[in-house]
C-alpha cells in the first residue's frame, strides 16, 4: 500500500502521528517562524499548511455549499413567508430541484444527506491533509501523499533544475506558498502545496544549500523575518506586501526594472497584434460587402479573449525581477499571483535573443530558454515559463546575461583552458585554482562581448562564418546575417535579418551535435547543422551553410562539447568553495551596485563565496559600454 | 558532379548487409498497399487513376532498388570521446553523441529482424533531436556494443 520503505533511515514521524490534534504544532510554528524552517529540513516528516485542503480545491466547495445555501434561503424565506400569489413552497413544476425536494416533504431526509455529505468530504480533506507529509534529508526531498493509492515520490537533491514558489492570491491572503522542485523530464516535479509563506523561502534556501554541496550551514539572520509583535493582521499585511526576501535577508535587487510603458508596448506590438488586425480588417471587409451584422457578435468573443491576453500579459510581466543570489539566478513574476523561481547554475540548456520586427524601432529584445524540467506554472502570456526577459533594451540583455554567463559558460570555458595548463604542465594546480574564478570572469566576459556584436551584426562582423553567396536563394534577406560561431564555453548561431534572433547553446550542455544534407543543399554544396539540446522553445538548427565550414564546425563543435562535459560541475555548483572563500573575498570584487540600484538606500550585502554574485556581472557591463 | 559532405579520417563500422532484406520487403509492402488504395481511382475512368497508379509502382520500385545502397551507407564509429553515426544517401545525417551524454541504449528486435539473426540499437539523450539509432546489427555484436557504450557512458558520466 504505502511505498514507506522500513529500512530508511528515520523513523516514520513518531511526534506527527501521536499528535491528533495540529493545533498546538501549528501555533508553534506562528509564532517562532525562523524555527520553523530548521524543523521542516531536519530529515523528519511533516505535514503542510493547515489550510492547504482550501487552497487545493475544498474553495470550489465551500462555493458550491454557499450556492446551494443561498438558493435554499429564497425557498425559505417563501415557505415562511408566502408571497403574494399565495404558493406555499408547493412548486416543482419549474424543474428546480430544492423547489422540488420541499414540495415533497423530503426537506428532512435531505438535510440529513447534506450534513452526511459534508462530513464525509470534511473527513476526505482532513485525511487527505494528514497523509500528506514530506520530509527533507541530506541527499533526497520525499514526498508522500494520498489516502487510497498512496504515492511515495523521492527526489535527489542534486538533480534539482529550478526550486518555483508560488503564490496565488488567496493562498498570499492566508500566508501560504506553494513550493516545487523542479527535476528533469515529463511530470517529474515535486510540489509542496502548500507551507507557510516565510518556512517557504527558508526552505527553498536550505535545499538549494544542500544541493549545491556547501557542508557549512547557512547564516541564520533573525532579523529577515517579520517579528513577533503585532496582530495577526498585521502580519499577514506584512507578509502580502513584503518583496521576496534573498539568502542575506535583503530584498533582491533586480538587475531589469520593467517599466510599464515598454510592457504595454511591447504587447501591442506583439504577432498577436499583427493577426488580431488581420482578423479584425477581415471582418470589416466581410460585413462591407454582405451587410451580414451578425459576424459581428462572432467575432466579439475574439476581441474580449484578446483584451485578457494583452492584460495577462502585462500584469504578469509588471513586477518582473531577475537577480542574483548564492545558488543561481532568481526570476520573479506577477503581480497578485506572484512567483518567484531560483535557476541554479548550469540549468539553463539554450539561451535565444529574438526581436520581432515591429520591436525593432525601440530596440527591445525578448530573452528566452530552453530547460530540462517542465514547470507548472505558467509563465507570461500562459506559455510554459521559459522566458527570462520578456521585452528590455539592450542594456537589460547585457545584464541578464551578465548574471547567466559566468556560471553557465565562463566556470567551464576557464575550467578547460586549466585542465590544458595543467596538461601541458605550465601551472602549478595550487596557482590555478586561485585564478580560475577570475578566469572564469574573463571568460564570460569575451562570451558576452561576442553575443553583443552579434546581436545585429551581419557580414564577417564579430567573427561569425556566413552563408556563402550561393546560399542566396535559399536564404533571400538573412543570408549574410546568417552565420555561425563559437565562443568561450558556448556556440552562437546569428539567424534572421527580418526577425532576428540569436541563439547560444552552452557547451556543457549540448547533447549531441549532427549535420545534415538533403538533395538541395548538396547542389549548392551546403549542409544543415544541428545543435540538439533538451526540448523546449529553441531549436539550435541552422541551414544554408558551406559544406566544408559546416564539417569543420561539427568537428570542432563535437569535441568541444565532450571537453566542457567533462569539465562541468554545476550539478554540485558550490562544492569545494568553501575552501576558497578567502582568497576569492580578497581578490576585491568592486562593490559598487548596478546604477539602477546604486541610489537605493540599502546596505551593500556581504559578497557571497561566489562568482554568482551580481558583482562580476556589473563589471561585465561596465566594461561594454 | 558535386561533392558529397564527408568527414575527414572517418573508418565506418558497416551494418550487416542482411538488413537489407527487411527495408525492401517493408518498403515493397507499404508501396503495394498504397497503389492497391490508388486503383480505387480507375473506377472514375478518368486516365489519371491509372498515371497516379504507374507513379506509385514505379517510386516503389526505385526505392526498393536503392535500399541495398542507403543500408550500404549506414555506418557508424566509435571514436575516442563519442559515436559518430551517419546514414542516408540523398538526405545525408550525421550525428555525434558524446558517450556521457547517452541516458539509455535500447535493443529491439522485430520479428523478420530476429528471423535474420540481427537487432536494432537505439540510443537516448536527454535531446529527443538526437535520433540516433543504428539498426541491423548482428544480434551477438549488438549485444557487445551495448555493454561496450554502457561501460563507455558510465566512465564519463556527465550530468544533464
Amino acid at each position: 500500500m504505502s511505498g514507506w520503505q522500513p529500512g530508511s533511515v528515520q523513523p516514520p514521524d513518531p511526534a506527527g502521528r501521536k499528535r491528533l490534534d495540529p493545533q498546538p504544532e501549528s501555533s508553534r510554528r506562528a509564532q517562532r517562524p525562523s524555527a520553523a524552517a530548521l524543523d521542516l529540513t531536519d530529515g523528519e516528516w511533516h505535514r503542510l499548511h493547515p489550510a492547504t485542503p482550501l487552497l487545493k480545491g475544498g474553495l470550489v466547495f465551500v462555493v458550491i455549499l454557499g450556492f446551494f445555501v443561498n438558493n435554499a434561503r429564497e425557498q425559505l424565506i417563501q415557505f415562511f413567508l408566502p408571497g403574494p400569489d399565495g404558493r406555499r413552497g408547493s412548486g416543482g413544476d419549474d424543474g428546480d430541484p430544492v423547489n422540488y425536494v420541499v414540495g415533497h416533504g423530503l426537506i428532512g431526509l435531505v438535510l440529513l444527506g447534506i450534513v452526511a455529505l459534508l462530513v464525509v468530504i470534511i473527513g476526505i480533506f482532513y485525511l487527505s491533509w494528514r497523509m500528506n507529509t514530506f520530509r527533507v534529508t541530506a541527499e533526497t526531498v520525499e514526498v508522500r501523499s494520498g489516502i487510497v493509492f498512496r504515492t511515495n515520490r523521492r527526489a535527489r537533491l542534486d538533480r534539482i533544475q529550478g526550486i518555483n514558489i508560488e503564490r496565488r492570491l488567496l493562498a498570499r491572503l492566508v500566508g501560504a506558498a506553494k513550493l516545487e522542485i523542479n527535476q528533469a523530464g515529463h511530470d517529474a516535479n515535486v510540489p509542496l502545496a502548500y507551507l507557510r509563506s516565510v518556512s517557504a523561502e527558508e526552505v527553498r534556501s536550505e535545499i538549494l544549500r544542500r544541493a549545491s554541496g556547501t557542508r557549512e550551514a547557512a547564516k541564520q539572520q533573525p532579523g529577515s523575518v517579520a517579528g513577533p509583535g503585532g496582530g495577526v493582521i498585521e502580519q499577514r499585511l506584512n507578509e502580502f506586501l513584503a518583496e521576496p526576501l534573498g539568502e542575506d535577508g535583503q530584498p533582491p535587487q533586480s538587475v531589469v526594472h520593467m517599466n510599464l510603458g515598454r510592457l504595454i508596448g511591447s504587447a501591442i506590438l506583439s504577432g498577436f497584434t499583427l493577426f488580431l488586425v488581420a482578423i479584425i480588417a477581415a471582418v470589416v471587409v466581410s460585413i462591407a460587402t454582405t451587410g451580414q451584422y451578425f459576424l459581428l457578435f462572432v467575432f466579439l468573443p475574439t476581441l474580449l479573449g484578446s483584451f485578457s491576453y494583452y492584460s495577462r500579459r502585462v500584469v504578469k510581466s509588471l513586477r518582473y525581477s531577475i537577480t542574483a543570489t548564492r545558488d543561481g539566478i532568481r526570476i520573479g513574476w506577477g503581480l497578485l499571483s506572484t512567483s518567484n523561481e531560483t535557476l541554479p547554475p548550469g540549468r539553463i540548456h539554450s539561451i535565444r535573443l529574438s526581436q520581432p520586427l515591429l520591436w525593432r524601432p525601440f530596440g527591445w529584445w525578448e530573452v528566452k530558454i530552453n530547460r530540462a524540467s517542465h514547470s507548472s506554472t505558467k509563465g507570461a502570456d500562459n506559455q510554459a515559463n521559459t522566458t527570462i526577459l520578456p521585452v528590455g533594451s539592450r542594456d537589460d540583455v547585457t545584464r541578464v546575461l551578465g548574471l547567466i554567463l559566468p556560471e553557465l559558460v565562463g566556470l567551464t570555458a576557464a575550467d578547460v583552458e586549466i585542465q590544458d595548463a595543467l596538461a601541458r604542465g605550465e601551472r602549478s594546480p595550487g596557482d590555478v585554482a586561485a585564478s580560475q574564478p577570475q578566469r572564469a570572469v574573463e571568460e564570460s566576459s569575451r562570451t558576452l562581448s561576442l553575443i553583443e556584436a552579434g546581436m545585429t551584426s551581419s557580414g564577417s562582423e564579430g567573427g561569425f562564418i556566413t552563408s556563402p553567396d550561393r546560399a542566396r536563394i535559399l536564404r533571400w534577406f538573412s543570408w549574410r546575417r546568417n552565420g555561425f560561431r563559437t565562443a568561450p564555453g558556448a556556440l552562437l548561431l546569428r539567424k534572421g535579418a527580418i526577425w532576428r534572433q540569436l541563439v547560444v547553446v552552452p557547451l556543457p550542455r549540448l547533447q549531441s551535435v549532427g549535420v545534415r544534407q538533403g538533395p538541395i543543399l548538396r547542389r549548392l554544396r551546403l549542409a544543415e547543422l544541428e545543435l540538439h539540446t533538451v526540448q523546449g522553445p529553441i531549436t539550435a538548427n541552422i541551414g544554408a551553410i558551406d559544406q566544408d565550414d559546416a564539417r569543420r564546425f561539427f568537428e570542432t563543435a563535437s569535441h568541444d562539447a565532450v571537453a566542457a562535459a567533462q569539465a562541468d560541475r554545476t550539478h554540485r555548483w558550490l562544492e569545494g568553495q568553501a575552501s576558497q572563500g578567502t582568497p576569492q573575498a580578497s581578490q576585491g570584487m568592486p562593490q559598487t551596485q548596478d546604477p539602477a540600484a546604486a541610489d537605493q538606500a540599502h546596505p551593500t550585502p556581504p559578497a557571497p563565496p561566489s562568482w554568482a554574485a551580481p558583482a562580476p556581472s556589473d563589471r561585465l557591463t561596465g566594461e561594454q559600454r | 558532379m558535386t561533392t558529397r559532405l564527408d568527414l575527414d579520417g572517418a573508418t565506418w563500422t558497416r551494418i550487416s548487409p542482411k538488413y537489407k532484406w527487411p527495408e525492401m520487403a517493408s518498403y515493397a509492402l507499404s508501396g503495394l498497399v498504397v497503389a492497391a488504395l490508388s486503383a480505387l481511382t480507375w473506377f472514375s475512368g478518368a486516365w489519371w487513376g491509372y498515371a497516379l497508379t504507374a507513379a506509385i509502382l514505379v517510386v516503389t520500385i526505385l526505392v526498393v532498388g536503392f535500399t541495398p545502397r542507403r543500408v550500404r551507407a549506414i555506418g557508424y564509429q566509435l571514436r575516442e570521446d563519442d559515436l559518430l553515426v551517419r546514414r542516408g544517401i540523398l538526405f545525408l545525417r550525421f550525428v555525434a553523441v558524446p558517450y556521457g551524454r547517452m541516458q539509455l541504449i535500447d535493443v529491439n528486435r522485430g520479428p523478420v529482424v530476429r528471423a535474420l539473426g540481427l537487432s536494432d540499437l537505439k540510443f537516448v539523450t536527454a535531446a529527443a533531436s538526437s535520433a540516433v539509432t543504428i539498426p541491423g546489427v548482428p544480434a551477438e555484436e549488438a549485444e557487445r556494443l551495448r555493454d561496450r557504450l554502457v561501460e563507455l557512458a558510465e566512465s564519463r558520466r556527465a550530468g544533464l
